[in-house]
């Protein structure tokens, strides 16, 4: 099987060890991984901003820069989300009725053509990726610290992912999981809303940081940087003492 | 920006930096959760009970025009009127006139949205028409002179202390009274009202069609004596509020109360239909019903959201939200807070002038979660948005940002130049004063000097040492990339 690494542009830039942390793990695991060098974006800003021209561009760059992927994994819940979730409502560009019981956004998956289709539905997030496709829990790492895990918004609510990331994580040797009461709350981040809306993003991390903080847990992990980023941006600006960490990071420590 | 988007900012800002305001709020919705969750556990399935109700409502979303004629036809059939208004102003005109023509001086409400929607209040007072909220949230709210602070709870942003003091204010009862005594104080005032009142105003929970029944759901039995009481009944309701059958109550009563308060079902629920009949000694001499669209038939036709008619008003994607929990109710300045009012609001007014509440929000995705009758709400978030850009009223610079970046994305070449410059930029402090909208509140991290990419086309693609890695070779390095035409 040869999996391809898609690693979107925010973790490229900002955090390149959340995915050289992915790649030691799947290598340990004995997976072939190789990085398509063409990539760049999935396109989510701009889809999320409403610049849908845009980034339907970038969605079909995708599908034929992965094209030729058996599986594509990616340590980004919110850009999995957009790729498996909105990519075939924005690849088909007409409008179908909403039916009952059913989402327009899986009705959007008729004018796509199937090598697309097959593009969206092989990407994974990490953590989905080793328990879902690979059916491995324990990844032979050791951790010693207490942790709480926060639930991206995209990896819960668009993929359904709450029970893998702590699946992994209640493997890793000599780590405490705590759970936090407002796991599923948004960190407040939400992409162009943190720079439009940042007074309102502050309060909403103001209500997340002191959920994690009644936890006294040492470390927050998560599947998405960018949630990570704007805890920890805010944590450091009130100088409070929590440390940030990805989930890939986590179990690519020995 | 628009000027409802400048008072949106000031407004919101203002309580999101409140931490007092927002526990009042955290510890009202509390208590909801715990309601709720309690109550899903009285459901065998309560996703089957979203579907069933998600499914009526699209039923009769889908086929608007024939259950609301069959609707119409059952209230004349009743001997009620209808009236269908197309606009605000349609509606409050016939009431006021009716209420003018009958000779009303005084007015009885129960709790309706879809009146705060038409501004009826001041409707009556322009004509010298005294009208009174009847519900105890609306009666206090009209009291403190301001708009509901949320769909089913309005004044949520209050507490018992705060009522305290503006009931000891209006009505010098102590300030030390209980809930109890402050309950027992209103319904004292209330209870003059409704024996003197001509006119009862209620909006309606949902429209029967095949029984021209109007249903309405309160907690205060306040509903049932503005309907009873006075010897006319106005209902104000809003097309979408039509349901096919009787016995879709069955489904839709104990949902609505399950998400909107976490009851089994609302204390009191109370079919209307129509004016006494001859041998019946109570109930209203006149029954008018008067049907609102005011914009809903855009909404209708647009078929990608027509869902969001689907609402029932229940209030659970406010509870959900964690904006609304942060900014709280009147800093929207719509009449329906929250997700669904950033939604349905831009197209039941101006869509330029209210396109920034759907940016209002992280796109979290609560709202769609909690969403009884299944409105794919933050998804039309989205589909709002790309309407704001495409009907042009996005910011220039945004625009011209989006175009930059664009063109930086379509090719990896540019995206590895332009994202180098950037991390430059901004290690050198150079790009600081482009980043204060983030870090006006945060810090920001510095970025690596290297990236992903440059890490693996140096080193990472061999892999660690004693590790193998063949697919790094299978495709040969620069493999030409097919540009999509």
């Amino acid at each position: 099987m040869r999996v391809a690494l898609f690693i979107p542009c925010f973790v490229d830039q900002f955090c390149p060890q959340v995915a050289t942390a992915m790649v030691t793990v799947l290598r340990r695991l004995k997976v072939d991984v190789y990085y398509p060098p063409e990539q760049t974006c999935c396109g989510q800003p701009a889809f999320n901003t409403g610049y849908w021209e845009e980034a339907r561009a970038l969605a079909r760059r995708y599908c034929e820069v992965f094209a030729d992927a058996d599986a594509i994994v990616s340590p980004s819940g919110s850009c999995v989300a957009m790729v498996r979730n909105y990519y075939p409502e924005l690849l088909n560009a007409g409008v179908a009725a909403p039916v009952p019981g059913a989402s327009h956004r899986a009705a959007g998956t008729a004018a796509t053509t199937p090598e697309w289709q097959r593009v969206c539905a092989n990407t994974f997030e990490f953590s989905e990726f080793l328990v879902k496709k690979l059916g491995v829990t324990d990844v032979g790492a050791r951790f010693p610290a207490k942790a709480t895990y926060h639930d991206g918004c995209h990896a819960l609510r668009e993929l359904r992912l709450k029970e893998q990331p702590r699946q992994l994580l209640r493997r890793v040797r000599d780590l405490e999981l705590v759970e936090m009461d407002k796991a599923e709350t948004c960190c407040g981040f939400g992409g162009t809303f943190s720079v439009k809306f940042p007074i309102i993003s502050c309060a909403m991390d103001d209500v997340k940081i002191a959920s994690i903080q009644r936890t006294g847990a040492e470390y927050v992990v998560s599947a998405d940087s960018s949630c990570l980023m704007q805890i920890d941006g805010y944590a450091k600006r009130r100088r409070l003492p929590i440390k940030t960490i990805s989930l890939a990071e986590v179990l690519a420590a020995t | 920006m628009t000027a409802s988007a400048r008072q949106f900012i000031r407004a919101a800002t203002a309580k999101a930096a409140n931490p007092g305001h927002r526990a009042i709020l955290e510890n009202n919705i509390a208590t909801y959760d715990t309601a709720v969750a309690l109550g899903k556990t009285r459901y065998a399935s309560w996703e089957n009970a979203r579907s069933v109700a998600a499914q009526i409502k699209w039923n009769a979303v889908n086929h608007l025009g024939l259950y609301l004629e069959q609707f119409e036809r059952a209230v004349v059939k009743n001997g009620g009127r209808v009236f269908w208004a197309e606009t605000a102003e349609d509606a409050r005109c016939y009431i006021v006139e009716l209420a003018q023509q009958r000779g009303v001086h005084k007015v009885v409400k129960s709790k309706s949205m879809v009146s705060e929607e038409i501004d009826l209040n001041a409707a009556f007072a322009a004509a010298s028409i005294e009208s009174v909220e009847t519900d105890l949230g609306e009666f206090i709210c009209q009291l403190r002179g301001e708009p509901p602070y949320h769909i089913v709870t309005p004044i949520m942003h209050l507490t018992k202390t705060d009522v305290a003091a503006l009931f000891h204010e209006k009505f010098g009862t102590p300030l030390t009274a209980t809930a109890k005594e402050l309950a027992g104080v209103a319904r004292e005032q209330l209870r003059r009202v409704f024996l003197s009142a001509d006119m009862g105003v209620t909006g309606a929970n949902f429209l029967v069609a095949d029984t021209g029944m109007v249903a309405l759901s309160t907690n205060e039995g306040n509903g049932r004596l503005s309907v009873s009481l006075p010897r006319i009944h106005v209902v104000v309701a809003g097309i979408e509020k039509v349901i096919p059958r009787l016995e879709d109550l069955a489904v839709l009563w104990p949902v609505l109360a399950q998400v909107g308060t976490g009851q089994t079902v609302t204390s009191y629920n109370t079919l209307v239909g129509g004016p006494r009949r001859d041998g019946e000694t109570d109930g209203p001499v006149e029954f008018h019903v008067v049907l609102l669209d005011n914009g809903r038939t855009r909404l209708l036709a647009d078929v990608e959201q027509r869902d969001a008619l689907h609402c029932i008003r229940c209030g659970a994607c406010l509870n959900a939200c964690p904006v609304y929990k942060n900014i709280g109710g009147h800093a929207y300045g719509t009449t329906y807070q929250g997700p669904i009012g950033s939604v349905i609001t831009p197209h039941l007014r101006d869509a330029c002038e209210w396109s920034h509440l759907s940016y209002a929000s992280s796109l979290c995705g609560a709202c769609t979660g909690v969403c009884p009758v299944r409105i794919d709400i933050h998804h039309h978030l989205l589909h709002n948005r790309r309407n704001a850009v495409q009907r042009r009223f996005d910011n220039p610079f945004q625009r011209l940002a989006f175009k930059a970046w664009f063109w930086a994305m379509q090719d990896a070449t540019r995206y590895r130049v332009a994202s180098k410059l950037a991390r430059l930029a901004m290690r050198s402090g150079l790009a600081l004063p482009f980043l204060k909208p983030w870090t006006q509140c945060r810090d920001l991290p510095v970025p690596p000097a290297r990236s992903f990419r440059d890490w693996w086309r140096r080193e990472g693609r061999d892999g660690p040492p004693g590790r193998p890695n063949s697919s790094g070779a299978a495709r040969p390095a620069g493999a030409p990339y097919q540009q999509h035409k």
